[in-house]
């Protein structure tokens, strides 16, 4: 079932939590809410799950407007951060209370009970309370709970959030398969971009309230919509220059922006930074001349730390072992930067 | 208790790092602090309470259990004292269940304004003197009090208006309880707006209720509804001083326990009631289990406002405590005693019970922050 979210505002005192926000979850996508602490999504998923009521606004589901709708009748399940799972009660009666205060006979509750403690692979621990689980297993348990009472919608608050890294990343890859099995249209919040990125087919980055960007993984990295996507969405250099012509000059350097982008008096230039170049010898007048700081070889990708000479500004980049080792870098090395990817915002941006 | 905790703390024995001579265990302190420190506190709880407590029952059995038994039940006021501290306390203690469960949900669950003030005033009954709270229903309800000459006059006249009213409340909380959320759902009395169903029927019933009460003579007319120096005074003077210990034990609880398993519940199709039966009763079970035990004992010994408002009237008004009082200054000593036994008893079956439950509470509320408890 799709949902559809027209300006919703909810505020908090003098705070605003979420700012008139539109918003369209088409049926069948697992879509996910980014952004920073405090930017509104979990405001906002409370609200379409009806455990908070927005000042203005409407929330629709397939057409029917359910914004005054309690949270009992809207069939949205909910996956809390911690989970809230009723300490006192089993594996099993936590799964099956859903089915349990809508009257289901007992008979059609075990079966479906069993067939959830299936798919998450806890057969063995039905029996077991809530304390005496990983959290891992707790989060599966929670995620049964709300699906047992076969939601229209599934909403999930951080879902990840509270695991350690190893089982955040296979209950990553569970989640995306089981979406892929049930195919229920599926929110989740998450401040972490990567879980993002690997998890949703749909990301809505938030910001203060405000949806700053809409659109598929691809979309959202590779066009970020503003320079608070931009920075967002990981590691990025920031320079100071202006636009002229289609290129962007800074400190000296012409670099190709690759939109077209009218010319500007004054922009930010983000780079990167795997779309650094690092070259021994200058090419035309496109890189500006770099001292090595800092070289850290662990891990899949080398990170390199430079400071540009002339405007003493630090740059971050990072290359592949295999560039890594035909340059031959080392910490002290004066090298030319330029960079195979622009992106510019004209304008004053506060970020 | 204490002697215990350093004694566990030694470091062990034998095998491992030699330890120099001159190292001090920064853990334990020398031998005759710890034997004098234990000393003397279990001088102190000899001298204090000890044997004060056994000398009670000593006093209360000196002359064998036959006379014992007598003195506790040959005794027609004696008997009645038990009687009326019997009735009494359920009553207290059922209006503080009710009050503390309100109260705790409202403060634990709720943002309002004066919800600080509430807090506060929760914890009144401690602070103020029982004496002056037994004053302030004298002042209220007592002969000179603002309430008394009406009282005197027709006191019962008020009845049919009293109980009209609260049956309409519970009648209105009841109605919005079973209410189906979901407007399509609602049949019956559940049709139609609610700002009109509600004070609409709510003034009809009320009228109703007063005018066959009226009619059917259920009160009597033209007698004194006896407040001070009857039952209701000592109900409403024993709930007054006890009316802290449900509320202020539940709070902590249910503010630790959080309010997501119930928000949860109500996600996955709960209504009101069975949220409350389902999830929040059984997390704050031993809580009120624990606040029942401690008001149930206070509500028993409680001596100076149920003093001010009984009036002292033997065979009436006297309760146990009030009892006891009497019997000594009559110098009746083993039935004094006699009673006062009965009442160390149940202040030591009560502590033996607060220390069961001691135990269980904190892994309650242990869980509730999502650690693993067992």
């Amino acid at each position: 079932m799709s949902i559809r979210i027209e300006n919703v505002t909810k505020t908090f005192g003098k705070f605003t939590a979420v700012d008139k926000v539109n918003l369209d979850v088409p049926d069948g996508t697992l879509l996910a809410l980014l952004g920073p602490s405090g930017s509104g999504k979990t405001t906002l998923l409370r609200i379409i799950a009806g455990l908070d009521v927005a000042d203005s606004g409407s929330v629709i589901r397939e057409g029917e407007d359910i914004t005054r709708q309690s949270a009992r009748d809207r069939k949205i399940g909910f996956v809390f951060q911690h989970y809230a799972l009723f300490r006192h009660m089993t594996v099993e009666e936590n799964i099956g209370y859903g089915l349990r205060v809508r009257k289901r006979p007992k008979a059609l509750i075990k079966e479906r009970v069993d067939e959830l403690l299936k798919l998450i692979r806890l057969e063995a621990l039905g029996k077991r309370y809530p304390a005496q689980l990983s959290g891992g297993q707790r989060q599966r348990v929670a995620l049964a709970r709300a699906l047992a009472a076969e939601p229209k919608v599934l909403l999930l608050d951080e879902p990840f959030g509270a695991l350690d890294a190893k089982v955040r990343q296979e209950l990553r890859v569970w989640l995306r398969k089981l979406h892929q099995e049930i195919h229920v249209t599926s929110v989740f919040v998450t401040h972490d971009q990567e879980e993002a990125f690997e998890v949703a087919d749909r990301v809505v980055v938030m910001n203060q309230g405000r949806v700053e960007q809409y659109g598929t993984p691809a979309e959202v990295f590779e066009r970020p919509a503003n320079p608070f996507v931009m920075d967002f969405l990981g590691n990025v250099n920031v320079f100071h220059g202006r636009v002229e012509q289609g290129k962007a000059l800074v400190a000296g350097a012409a670099l190709a922006v690759a939109d077209q982008h009218p010319d500007a008096p004054s922009a930010a230039v983000y780079v990167r930074p795997h779309e650094v170049v690092i070259q021994h010898e200058q090419s035309g007048n496109a890189s500006l001349p770099a001292k090595v700081l800092h070289v850290n070889p662990a891990g899949s990708r080398v990170k390199v730390e430079l400071r540009a000479t002339e405007s003493e500004q630090l740059i971050n980049a990072e290359l592949t072992s295999e560039r890594f080792a035909e340059l031959g870098l080392k910490s002290g090395d004066e090298v030319f930067v330029s960079a195979s990817r622009v992106r510019v915002f004209a304008g004053n941006y506060v970020i | 208790m204490s002697a215990d905790a350093v004694i566990i703390r030694l470091p062990a024995r034998g095998p491992g790092p030699q330890v120099p001579a001159s190292f001090v265990n920064p853990h334990t302190d020398p031998a005759w602090v710890r034997w004098g420190l234990t000393g003397f506190a279990v001088l102190v709880v000899g001298v204090l309470v000890g044997i004060p407590v056994v000398n009670i029952f000593y006093e209360a059995l000196k002359e064998g259990v036959r006379v014992y038994w007598d003195n506790l039940v040959a005794d027609p006021d004696t008997r009645h004292s038990i009687f009326l501290t019997a009735t009494v306390v359920p009553i207290a203690l059922v209006a503080n269940i009710v009050f503390g469960i309100a109260a705790a949900w409202a403060i634990a669950r709720f943002k309002f304004p004066g919800r600080t003030l509430l807090t506060a005033l929760i914890d009144l009954p401690f602070s103020v003197s029982p004496v002056v709270a037994g004053l302030m229903f004298v002042l209220i309800f007592g002969l000179q009090g603002y309430l008394g000459p009406f009282l005197r006059e027709d006191g019962y006249s008020v009845m049919p208006y009293a109980t009209s009213l609260v049956g309409v409340f519970v009648l209105v909380v009841l109605y919005f309880v079973f209410r189906p959320a979901n407007p399509a759902a609602r049949r019956g009395v559940w049709r139609g707006p609610t700002w009109l169903v509600v004070p609409a029927a709510s003034v009809v019933l009320f009228a109703l209720s007063v005018v066959v009460q009226k009619r059917l003579g259920v009160w009597p007319q033209g007698e004194s509804l006896k407040i001070i120096f009857a039952t209701p005074g000592l109900v409403l003077a024993t709930a007054f001083v006890t009316f802290p210990f449900v509320a202020r034990e539940l709070i902590p609880i249910m503010e630790a326990v959080g309010a997501e398993e119930e928000l949860a519940a109500i996600n996955l199709g709960a209504n009101g009631w069975q949220m409350f039966w389902h999830i929040t009763a059984p997390n704050i079970k031993w809580g009120l289990v624990y606040g029942i035990i401690l008001c149930n004992a206070r509500a028993i010994g409680e001596f100076g406002a149920v003093y001010v408002v009984s009036g002292h009237i033997a065979g009436q008004t006297d309760t146990m405590p009030l009892r006891i009082e009497k019997l000594f200054q009559e110098y009746n000593l083993p039935g004094c005693f006699a009673v006062a036994s009965v009442l160390t008893l149940l202040a030591i079956l009560t502590l033996v019970a607060k220390a069961r439950l001691e135990r269980k509470i904190p892994s309650a509320v242990h869980e509730a922050t999502g650690e693993g408890g067992s």
